[in-house]
């Protein structure tokens, strides 16, 4: 599956090869649109390259989203993964990166200060999955309460295990 | 008067009337109060899903809950004696609604309106209330998803008979919130 197929990178994302072809470990196979698979450590290379030093630079942050492939059938590499999505409204033309992250040790760096959509969804990746995004300024709860213990999305968070908010200041942190 | 109560309390007539006009009742205080409350509803819904939705059919003119008296939709608690709760309440709103209940003056009376409210519903997860009634007490609880607006009104009928024959405040009493 992790394999690279370096034409097919070329002719998707032109250029992107020369600045960070150490850090991109493949691509998903049968997507319409580029998912390019990378190293954790490169995305704060990628990213600075796709907003701004590229021939077609991606304007708009659309979304960042965590996966928890525990009990997959699918042979993934690791438990979990984290995709970012980049489009270029103009053009119309979309760019996910995916990052797959240790079980024990869910952690990328942060990129809120690349790009300030991320901040927040960097936050709700956090809050669902437990996914550590190192160098946020405020990773904290956003979603679930704050006296929410866990990170319920996991697959092996116990699906009819209910918390109940205790103290009424829910805007705490927000 | 309510039918059945009257049909209980004998009617009386002034004898020194000449003309006949005037004209009294009989029955007890207890009575009469919960006749005029019941008829005198003062909605306040805290609407947080399709049920809200349902709820609009419910006040237009097309279902026409005034014909119930209990047309005169508030937005706050402190004018409301009905709280109708419409749709799904998340752990993070629990507090809010606490608080929205305790605002209103008593007597005051909750329905829960929908199977969201009332049990959780389908959202059998993490983030869901599995039913209002661990905060606050209900008095009627209407199920549907959401409920036809006939579904509102047979709930509101049924608060109406609860309110005829008295006991709400009691059973809010033995009511335990204890969570």
């Amino acid at each position: 599956m992790l394999e690279i197929d370096i034409n097919w990178i070329d002719s998707k994302y032109p250029g992107l090869l020369a600045v960070a072809k150490e850090f991109i470990l493949g691509q998903e196979p049968m997507s319409p649109e580029p998912v390019i698979i990378l190293k954790s450590e490169g995305i704060r290379v990628v990213v600075p390259f796709l907003i701004s030093s590229g021939e077609r630079p991606m304007t708009t942050m659309v979304d960042l989203f965590a996966f928890d492939y525990l009990k997959s059938k699918l042979d993934m590499p690791e438990r979990f993964a984290v995709v970012y999505q980049f489009a270029n409204l103009m053009e119309n033309r979309r760019i996910f990166l995916k990052v797959y992250l240790d079980e024990d040790k869910p952690e990328v760096d942060s990129i809120h200060d690349l790009v300030r959509a991320a901040n927040w969804f960097e936050r709700e990746a956090w809050d669902l999955y437990g996914v550590v995004f190192r160098g946020h300024p405020n990773l904290v709860r956003i979603l679930c309460h704050q006296d929410f213990e866990g990170h319920p999305l996991r697959k092996d968070y116990p699906a009819n295990q209910f918390q109940r908010l205790k103290s009424s200041t829910s805007s705490q942190g927000l | 008067m309510d039918q059945t109560a009257l049909q209980k309390q004998p009617l009386l007539v002034d004898p020194e009337s000449s003309a006949g006009e005037e004209v009294a009742f009989t029955t007890r205080l207890e009575d009469f109060v919960h006749w005029g409350r019941k008829n005198s509803l003062w909605p306040l819904p805290f609407g947080t899903a399709c049920c809200a939705i349902e709820y609009m059919g419910v006040v237009s003119s097309h279902y026409d809950v005034s014909r119930f008296g209990a047309e005169v939709v508030r937005f706050s608690p402190r004018q409301s004696d009905c709280l109708l709760v419409l749709g799904t309440v998340v752990e993070k709103m629990g507090p809010v609604l606490k608080q929205i209940y305790d605002q209103m003056l008593e007597p005051k009376w909750v329905i829960a309106v929908g199977v969201c409210a009332s049990s959780g519903g389908f959202y059998r997860a993490y983030h869901v209330m599995q039913g209002i009634d661990s905060i606050i007490p209900v008095d009627v609880y209407v199920p549907g998803c959401p409920p036809t607006p006939e579904g509102i009104i047979f709930g509101m009928i049924k608060l109406q008979e609860k309110i005829q024959k008295g006991g709400i405040v009691r059973a809010r009493d033995r009511h335990k919130l204890d969570r």
